[in-house]
Protein backbone atom coordinates (compact mmCIF):
# COMPACT_ATOMS: atom_id res chain seq x y z
CA UNK A 1 0.00 0.00 0.00
CA UNK A 2 1.55 3.66 -1.00
CA UNK A 3 1.20 6.33 1.52
CA UNK A 4 -1.57 8.51 0.79
CA UNK A 5 -1.69 11.90 2.77
CA UNK A 6 -3.77 12.26 6.59
CA UNK A 7 -3.72 8.44 7.05
CA UNK A 8 -1.38 7.48 10.21
CA UNK A 9 -1.51 5.69 12.94
CA UNK A 10 -0.72 6.56 16.60
CA UNK A 11 0.52 5.10 19.61
CA UNK A 12 2.14 5.51 23.23
CA UNK A 13 5.65 3.45 23.42
CA UNK A 14 8.64 3.41 25.74
CA UNK A 15 11.66 4.66 24.38
CA UNK A 16 15.59 4.67 25.90
CA UNK A 17 16.01 9.13 26.90
CA UNK A 18 18.29 10.39 28.68
CA UNK A 19 20.64 8.59 31.13
CA UNK A 20 19.17 4.93 30.18
CA UNK A 21 15.88 5.60 31.67
CA UNK A 22 12.77 4.26 29.95
CA UNK A 23 10.27 6.93 29.24
CA UNK A 24 7.12 7.14 27.63
CA UNK A 25 6.71 8.96 24.35
CA UNK A 26 4.05 9.31 21.81
CA UNK A 27 4.59 8.45 18.33
CA UNK A 28 2.36 8.56 14.95
CA UNK A 29 3.37 7.76 11.58
CA UNK A 30 2.22 8.23 8.84
CA UNK A 31 0.41 4.79 6.99
CA UNK A 32 1.69 3.32 4.06
CA UNK A 33 4.88 2.76 2.35
CA UNK A 34 7.75 5.30 1.90
CA UNK A 35 10.72 6.94 3.42
CA UNK A 36 9.67 9.67 5.90
CA UNK A 37 11.87 12.41 7.55
CA UNK A 38 11.56 12.41 11.48
CA UNK A 39 9.93 15.17 13.76
CA UNK A 40 10.32 15.38 17.76
CA UNK A 41 7.88 17.24 18.90
CA UNK A 42 8.52 18.96 22.16
CA UNK A 43 5.48 19.99 24.23
CA UNK A 44 4.84 22.99 26.49
CA UNK A 45 5.34 23.42 30.16
CA UNK A 46 1.53 22.45 30.76
CA UNK A 47 2.73 18.97 29.81
CA UNK A 48 2.27 16.21 27.82
CA UNK A 49 -1.42 16.74 27.18
CA UNK A 50 -3.88 15.95 24.24
CA UNK A 51 -3.10 19.18 22.05
CA UNK A 52 0.20 18.53 21.63
CA UNK A 53 -0.44 14.98 20.78
CA UNK A 54 -2.52 16.01 18.30
CA UNK A 55 -0.02 18.29 16.91
CA UNK A 56 2.67 15.26 16.48
CA UNK A 57 -0.34 13.70 14.94
CA UNK A 58 -0.76 16.90 12.29
CA UNK A 59 3.10 15.22 11.46
CA UNK A 60 2.20 12.02 10.68
CA UNK A 61 -0.83 13.14 8.49
CA UNK A 62 1.52 15.66 6.95
CA UNK A 63 4.23 12.47 6.00
CA UNK A 64 6.57 12.66 9.19
CA UNK A 65 7.39 10.23 11.46
CA UNK A 66 7.00 12.07 14.65
CA UNK A 67 7.00 11.17 18.12
CA UNK A 68 6.92 13.72 21.36
CA UNK A 69 8.56 12.34 24.25
CA UNK A 70 7.05 12.55 27.65
CA UNK A 71 9.16 14.80 29.44
CA UNK A 72 7.48 14.55 33.09
CA UNK A 73 7.71 10.64 33.02
CA UNK A 74 9.96 10.86 35.63
CA UNK A 75 8.70 12.54 38.23
CA UNK A 76 4.65 11.88 37.54
CA UNK A 77 4.38 9.08 34.48
CA UNK A 78 1.11 7.55 35.79
CA UNK A 79 -0.37 11.22 36.67
CA UNK A 80 -2.58 13.82 34.40
CA UNK A 81 -0.61 15.70 32.04
CA UNK A 82 -1.51 18.57 34.35
CA UNK A 83 -0.44 17.30 37.97
CA UNK A 84 2.77 16.14 36.25
CA UNK A 85 3.27 19.62 34.71
CA UNK A 86 2.52 20.78 38.23
CA UNK A 87 4.86 18.32 40.16
CA UNK A 88 7.38 19.14 37.36
CA UNK A 89 7.47 22.70 38.24
CA UNK A 90 7.68 21.71 42.30
CA UNK A 91 10.72 20.28 41.33
CA UNK A 92 12.05 22.99 39.44
CA UNK A 93 11.85 22.26 35.64
CA UNK A 94 12.55 19.94 33.43
CA UNK A 95 16.75 20.32 33.96
CA UNK A 96 18.22 21.20 30.54
CA UNK A 97 20.82 17.89 30.33
CA UNK A 98 17.72 16.04 30.51
CA UNK A 99 16.01 17.57 28.16
CA UNK A 100 18.70 17.50 25.42
CA UNK A 101 19.06 13.02 26.77
CA UNK A 102 15.30 12.72 25.88
CA UNK A 103 15.49 14.19 22.43
CA UNK A 104 18.54 12.24 21.57
CA UNK A 105 16.98 9.23 22.24
CA UNK A 106 13.88 10.36 21.00
CA UNK A 107 15.93 11.35 17.21
CA UNK A 108 17.35 7.96 18.09
CA UNK A 109 14.36 6.01 17.61
CA UNK A 110 12.60 7.62 14.88
CA UNK A 111 16.04 6.87 12.67
CA UNK A 112 16.04 3.03 13.83
CA UNK A 113 12.47 3.07 12.47
CA UNK A 114 12.69 1.23 8.94
CA UNK A 115 10.69 3.78 7.20
CA UNK A 116 12.73 6.42 8.29
CA UNK A 117 14.89 8.19 5.77
CA UNK A 118 17.70 9.17 8.46
CA UNK A 119 16.83 12.67 8.54
CA UNK A 120 15.10 14.19 11.95
CA UNK A 121 14.07 18.15 12.88
CA UNK A 122 12.64 18.83 16.10
CA UNK A 123 10.11 21.43 16.76
CA UNK A 124 8.90 23.17 20.05
CA UNK A 125 6.37 25.33 21.14
CA UNK A 126 6.55 27.98 24.35
CA UNK A 127 8.66 26.63 26.85
CA UNK A 128 9.59 23.83 24.33
CA UNK A 129 10.55 26.75 21.61
CA UNK A 130 13.56 27.49 24.02
CA UNK A 131 14.66 23.57 24.35
CA UNK A 132 14.59 22.95 20.54
CA UNK A 133 16.84 25.44 20.21
CA UNK A 134 19.08 24.22 23.00
CA UNK A 135 18.12 20.65 21.32
CA UNK A 136 19.11 21.94 17.67
CA UNK A 137 22.82 22.90 19.41
CA UNK A 138 23.80 19.90 21.52
CA UNK A 139 22.85 17.44 18.62
CA UNK A 140 22.89 16.91 15.21
CA UNK A 141 19.58 17.41 13.85
CA UNK A 142 18.76 18.36 10.52
CA UNK A 143 16.06 21.01 11.43
CA UNK A 144 14.65 23.00 13.88
CA UNK A 145 11.55 25.13 14.57
CA UNK A 146 11.77 27.18 17.31
CA UNK A 147 7.85 28.76 17.95
CA UNK A 148 7.69 31.74 20.74
CA UNK A 149 10.42 30.01 22.63
CA UNK A 150 11.14 32.26 26.12
CA UNK A 151 14.61 32.25 26.75
CA UNK A 152 16.85 31.86 24.15
CA UNK A 153 18.17 35.30 24.39
CA UNK A 154 17.00 37.25 27.59
CA UNK A 155 16.65 35.35 31.03
CA UNK A 156 13.41 34.41 31.83
CA UNK A 157 11.99 36.10 34.43
CA UNK A 158 11.74 33.50 36.75
CA UNK A 159 11.90 32.99 40.46
CA UNK A 160 11.16 30.87 42.91
CA UNK A 161 12.59 26.88 41.76
CA UNK A 162 13.19 27.80 37.96
CA UNK A 163 17.05 28.49 37.49
CA UNK A 164 17.33 28.74 33.45
CA UNK A 165 19.76 30.90 32.00
CA UNK A 166 19.99 31.91 28.47
CA UNK A 167 21.12 29.51 25.27
CA UNK A 168 22.64 32.30 23.12
CA UNK A 169 26.07 31.65 24.00
CA UNK A 170 25.26 27.68 22.44
CA UNK A 171 24.36 29.23 19.47
CA UNK A 172 27.87 28.68 17.59
CA UNK A 173 27.08 24.90 17.82
CA UNK A 174 23.78 25.14 16.09
CA UNK A 175 23.85 22.37 14.03
CA UNK A 176 21.10 22.72 11.79
CA UNK A 177 19.11 25.53 10.20
CA UNK A 178 16.70 27.07 12.20
CA UNK A 179 13.20 28.39 11.43
CA UNK A 180 11.86 30.97 14.51
CA UNK A 181 8.37 31.53 14.01
CA UNK A 182 7.22 34.45 16.88
CA UNK A 183 4.35 36.96 17.88
CA UNK A 184 5.22 40.39 17.48
CA UNK A 185 3.08 41.21 20.32
CA UNK A 186 4.80 38.64 22.66
CA UNK A 187 6.82 39.93 25.60
CA UNK A 188 9.01 37.00 26.00
CA UNK A 189 10.25 36.81 23.34
CA UNK A 190 10.08 40.24 22.87
CA UNK A 191 10.80 41.73 19.50
CA UNK A 192 13.79 42.91 20.84
CA UNK A 193 14.79 39.82 21.55
CA UNK A 194 14.23 37.62 18.58
CA UNK A 195 16.15 41.01 17.15
CA UNK A 196 19.28 39.89 19.09
CA UNK A 197 18.74 36.38 18.27
CA UNK A 198 18.78 36.88 14.75
CA UNK A 199 21.51 39.48 14.79
CA UNK A 200 23.76 36.64 16.52
CA UNK A 201 22.77 33.78 14.07
CA UNK A 202 23.38 36.73 10.98
CA UNK A 203 27.24 37.11 12.48
CA UNK A 204 27.66 33.47 13.19
CA UNK A 205 26.64 32.81 9.74
CA UNK A 206 23.74 30.14 10.78
CA UNK A 207 21.44 29.50 8.47
CA UNK A 208 17.88 30.78 9.81
CA UNK A 209 14.48 32.58 9.08
CA UNK A 210 12.77 34.14 11.35
CA UNK A 211 9.22 35.06 10.87
CA UNK A 212 6.74 37.78 13.48
CA UNK A 213 3.44 37.78 13.27
CA UNK A 214 1.49 41.31 13.68
CA UNK A 215 -1.34 40.71 15.83
CA UNK A 216 -0.53 37.39 17.80
CA UNK A 217 1.41 37.11 20.43
CA UNK A 218 2.69 34.32 22.30
CA UNK A 219 1.34 30.80 22.00
CA UNK A 220 -1.18 31.64 18.68
CA UNK A 221 -0.99 27.93 17.39
CA UNK A 222 -2.52 26.61 20.12
CA UNK A 223 -6.41 26.24 19.11
CA UNK A 224 -7.31 25.35 22.74
CA UNK A 225 -6.71 28.51 24.37
CA UNK A 226 -7.21 31.96 24.09
CA UNK A 227 -3.99 33.63 23.04
CA UNK A 228 -4.99 31.14 19.18
CA UNK A 229 -4.40 33.45 16.51
CA UNK A 230 -6.10 31.83 13.12
CA UNK A 231 -4.12 34.37 10.43
CA UNK A 232 -0.78 33.46 12.57
CA UNK A 233 -1.58 30.10 12.83
CA UNK A 234 -2.24 29.56 8.81
CA UNK A 235 0.58 31.54 7.65
CA UNK A 236 2.74 29.86 9.95
CA UNK A 237 1.96 25.90 9.00
CA UNK A 238 3.00 26.12 5.40
CA UNK A 239 6.64 27.75 6.59
CA UNK A 240 7.12 24.41 8.69
CA UNK A 241 5.86 22.75 5.85
CA UNK A 242 7.98 24.28 3.16
CA UNK A 243 10.95 24.30 5.61
CA UNK A 244 11.15 20.33 6.48
CA UNK A 245 9.56 19.74 3.08
CA UNK A 246 13.50 21.13 2.22
CA UNK A 247 15.47 19.73 4.94
CA UNK A 248 13.99 16.62 6.09
CA UNK A 249 11.95 15.77 2.28
CA UNK A 250 8.89 14.42 4.10
CA UNK B 1 4.98 34.19 27.47
CA UNK B 2 5.77 30.89 29.80
CA UNK B 3 6.90 33.31 32.65
CA UNK B 4 7.82 30.65 35.03
CA UNK B 5 7.21 33.25 37.79
CA UNK B 6 6.81 30.77 40.63
CA UNK B 7 6.66 31.09 44.49
CA UNK B 8 7.09 27.61 46.61
CA UNK B 9 6.40 27.48 50.14
CA UNK B 10 5.75 24.58 52.74
CA UNK B 11 2.62 24.47 54.75
CA UNK B 12 0.22 22.57 56.83
CA UNK B 13 -3.61 22.31 56.47
CA UNK B 14 -5.61 20.36 54.43
CA UNK B 15 -7.53 20.61 51.01
CA UNK B 16 -10.27 18.87 49.41
CA UNK B 17 -10.88 18.16 45.86
CA UNK B 18 -13.90 15.93 43.81
CA UNK B 19 -13.07 12.62 45.83
CA UNK B 20 -11.67 13.62 49.78
CA UNK B 21 -9.58 15.79 51.55
CA UNK B 22 -5.78 15.45 51.56
CA UNK B 23 -3.00 16.47 53.52
CA UNK B 24 -1.28 19.58 52.29
CA UNK B 25 2.41 20.03 52.98
CA UNK B 26 3.27 22.44 49.83
CA UNK B 27 1.78 24.99 48.28
CA UNK B 28 2.85 27.22 44.95
CA UNK B 29 2.20 29.84 44.08
CA UNK B 30 2.66 30.67 40.09
CA UNK B 31 1.52 33.51 37.43
CA UNK B 32 1.76 31.53 34.04
CA UNK B 33 -0.23 29.43 31.33
CA UNK B 34 -3.29 27.78 33.29
CA UNK B 35 -4.54 24.43 31.97
CA UNK B 36 -8.17 25.12 32.14
CA UNK B 37 -9.29 28.62 32.50
CA UNK B 38 -9.51 30.51 29.46
CA UNK B 39 -7.29 33.12 29.79
CA UNK B 40 -3.31 33.27 28.59
CA UNK B 41 -2.19 33.64 31.94
CA UNK B 42 -3.72 33.16 35.69
CA UNK B 43 -2.63 32.98 39.25
CA UNK B 44 -2.53 28.71 39.65
CA UNK B 45 -2.51 28.04 43.28
CA UNK B 46 -1.36 24.05 43.50
CA UNK B 47 -1.73 22.69 47.13
CA UNK B 48 0.17 19.31 47.27
CA UNK B 49 1.23 16.53 49.27
CA UNK B 50 4.28 14.71 47.44
CA UNK B 51 4.47 11.97 49.51
CA UNK B 52 1.46 10.72 48.57
CA UNK B 53 2.26 11.37 44.99
CA UNK B 54 1.82 13.52 42.02
CA UNK B 55 -2.02 13.33 41.64
CA UNK B 56 -2.22 14.31 45.42
CA UNK B 57 -3.11 17.72 44.58
CA UNK B 58 -5.72 20.62 44.42
CA UNK B 59 -5.47 23.19 42.08
CA UNK B 60 -7.06 26.74 41.86
CA UNK B 61 -6.58 29.19 38.42
CA UNK B 62 -7.69 33.01 39.11
CA UNK B 63 -7.96 35.62 36.66
CA UNK B 64 -5.52 38.40 37.81
CA UNK B 65 -8.47 40.53 39.69
CA UNK B 66 -10.16 37.60 40.82
CA UNK B 67 -6.56 36.48 42.79
CA UNK B 68 -6.19 39.99 43.95
CA UNK B 69 -9.67 40.45 45.52
CA UNK B 70 -8.72 36.59 47.29
CA UNK B 71 -5.87 37.74 48.37
CA UNK B 72 -7.19 41.09 50.16
CA UNK B 73 -9.86 39.07 51.00
CA UNK B 74 -7.22 36.42 53.17
CA UNK B 75 -5.02 39.26 54.75
CA UNK B 76 -8.81 40.99 55.74
CA UNK B 77 -9.79 37.83 57.15
CA UNK B 78 -6.72 36.95 59.59
CA UNK B 79 -6.19 37.99 62.58
CA UNK B 80 -3.28 40.45 62.90
CA UNK B 81 0.01 38.38 62.74
CA UNK B 82 0.88 39.55 66.40
CA UNK B 83 -1.82 37.18 67.49
CA UNK B 84 0.11 34.13 65.82
CA UNK B 85 -3.16 32.43 65.71
CA UNK B 86 -4.83 32.75 68.81
CA UNK B 87 -8.96 32.36 68.13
Amino acid sequence: MSYTADALTAESLRITGHGGDEIEAYLARPLGEGQFGGVVVIHHMPGYDRATKEITRKFAANGYLAIMPHLHFREAGGASPDDAAAAVRAAGGVPDERLVGDVAGSARHLRSLAASNGRVGVIGFCSGGRQAFLAACSLQLEAAVDCYGAGVTGAPPAQGPFRFTPLIGLAPRLSCPLLGLFGAEDRFPSPEHVAELDAELTRLGKPHEFHSFVGAGHGFFAVDRPSYRVEAANDGWPLIWDFYGRLLGG
Amino acid sequence: MCTYVTEKLAVQGSAKGTATWLPVTVAMVSWDHPQHAAAEHTLNLDFLDPARGPSARVAVELCEESARALARAILATLPPAESQGGS
